[in-house]
């Protein structure tokens, strides 16, 4: 397994190349406080282009920044330098990354040939609409996963509206007729929304989802 | 004739430097906070706007202070002279700026003032942490529903599109980006664009607490990532489901020449949302930086609010 360094701002991305292949990259976005897994997942078996994954900022071999601040919209950013080096990609979220694999597809939906969103950590985020949210600071543990992602992305608002925005870019600009496919079986408002949607697929596994994408 | 002569505080009117000026360590995130009056007086907080930083309060500021506080203001992150991070957020400036008002004011009750975006992060540190709040006051700084124009959705979703895109792109660029450089007029120049209803000898002044000089000329300190407009999924008008909720005297002012950096919000939007007693005034004949172009009258309003320091 190779690693490539990705500079997204003062934070140094870690893209794995999972597996080398022929034809489009399957990218893999991991969930909250979780990293890339060292080899292909078995439902990439099928997949004959490469396979990569991401590392978000503050996770695994990226760089875990000092004092916080994130949003998914600056992992959408890291997401998109990743595929700005890959040139296309079909993606694989989980959790958090199944969110941040939404927005990337309705921000790119020329360069992402098809999004599947699964199941896994930080898929629900934080509330839908704002509450009395605590203001913190918590103690630097000196590795990654960094606790300010696990919390502050525990905890960001995602309201339905904004995930159906996003959606709707993806289904209006792609040019697949069901850009998006869920997998998740945990439904969260914002997915429960984006389920609702024209363009929007169902599948039973990951792999049936990558059957319809595939390269 | 345009002044060639680098500005100095003697050119601006009533400007004072702060009185003391040092560094807090906000975990890890170096904030730079000024301090001007007594060191003893009661301390009365005061927060900037975005991509402002504390020294535009040179003028406004040294008023507060004669009046008998002890005023308290801070850059924030990757502004003036506080540290550039990693990542920013509104959460982590509300972080940031609980470690100042813990530095400055321990976990007392103390009165503040914000102004634009710094209102609007007081209105939320305020809901989140009622303790550090004996009186607030905000200068056009409330934010309310953006003015939708009224296009076709599919117009709508390729603006955003636009706005996404062009905001990605930037992202690429900021690891190898500088702010750009130029003369201390050059500078106040493209400030000016943000500020067209303040004096070039201020916007002059401002080069040379805000900026530093380079070998290649001047440079804003403010880090190079940051950039206007974005998209995220908060919306200005949730800040009034805070407001209303208020236990301490509150008293907001809004502004009847609209700019560029202003939320441009109606009285009418915020009225229903004011805390009991509220008050609220829409000041006549001023822009967004209503501080700035007039700092003895609005320095007035606010020690007429505020009483006595104690």
């Amino acid at each position: 397994m190779s690693c490539e360094v990705l500079v997204h701002n003062r934070v140094r991305l870690a893209l794995h190349m999972l597996r080398e292949g022929n034809g489009r990259a399957l990218l893999l976005l991991h969930g909250l406080g979780e990293q890339s897994p060292s080899e292909p997942p078995a439902f990439a078996a099928e997949w004959t282009g490469p396979v990569v994954a991401l590392d978000f900022t503050g996770h695994g071999a990226s760089t875990l920044p000092v004092g916080g601040g994130y949003t998914a919209e600056i992992l959408l950013a890291d997401a998109d330098a990743a595929l700005a080096h890959l040139g296309e990609a079909t993606i694989v979220g989980r959790g958090l990354g199944a969110y941040v694999g939404l927005l990337l597809a309705g921000a790119r939906a020329e360069q992402v040939h098809g999004t599947v969103l699964a199941d896994g950590p930080g898929l629900s985020g934080g509330p839908s609409v704002p509450t009395s949210q605590p203001v913190f600071s918590l103690t630097a543990v000196g590795a990654t996963p960094d606790p300010y992602a696990l919390v502050e992305l525990g905890r960001d608002l995602r309201p339905p509206d904004y995930a159906v925005i996003f959606t709707r870019m993806a289904v209006q600009r792609s040019s697949l007729d069901e850009p998006i496919t869920l997998t998740a079986r945990f439904r969260p408002a914002w997915l429960r929304a984006v389920a609702e949607e024209l363009g929007v697929a169902e599948a039973a596994s990951i792999s049936e989802a990558l059957a319809n994408y595939r390269a | 004739m345009v002044p060639t002569t680098s500005p100095t505080l003697a050119d601006i009117p009533g400007g004072r430097a702060p009185d003391r000026e040092y560094r807090i360590d906000a975990g890890g995130v170096g904030i730079a906070i000024h301090e001007w009056g007594d060191a003893d007086a009661p301390p009365l907080m005061l927060a900037h706007g975005g991509f402002d930083f504390a020294r535009t309060f040179d003028t406004f500021a040294p008023l507060l202070a004669d009046a008998g506080w002890r005023v308290v203001s801070w850059d924030h992150r990757g502004h003036g002279d506080s540290d550039h991070a990693y990542l920013y957020s509104w959460d982590a400036d509300l972080r940031d700026a609980s470690a100042v008002f813990d530095h400055a004011a321990d976990r007392r009750a103390v009165p503040v003032v914000g102004h634009s975006k710094g209102g609007a992060m007081m209105i939320q540190l305020a809901d989140a942490h009622p303790f550090r709040f004996s009186r607030l006051v905000n200068i056009d700084g409330i934010p309310s529903k953006r003015p939708i124009p009224d296009v076709a959705e599919h117009e709508r979703t390729k603006m955003l599109a636009g706005e996404l895109t062009g905001w990605l792109d930037h992202r690429h660029r900021t690891a190898e980006s500088q702010r750009k450089p130029g003369t201390i007029d050059e500078l106040a120049r493209r400030r000016g664009r943000m500020n067209p209803r303040l004096s070039f000898d201020w916007l002059r002044y401002l080069v040379t607490v805000g900026a530093t000089e380079t070998e290649e000329g001047w440079r804003w300190k403010l880090d190079p990532s940051m950039r206007f407009g974005g998209f995220g999924p908060w919306r200005p008008e949730w800040a009034l489901m805070r407001l209303s909720g208020f236990g301490v005297p509150f008293y907001g002012m809004l502004v009847e020449i609209k700019e560029e950096m202003g939320w441009s919000t109606l009285a009418d939007d915020i009225r229903p949302f004011l805390p009991e007693g509220g008050r609220l005034e829409m000041l006549a004949g001023v822009g967004h930086f209503a501080h700035i172009e007039q700092p003895h009258e609005m320095a007035e309003r606010v020690l007429e609010f505020l009483g006595a320091p104690a």
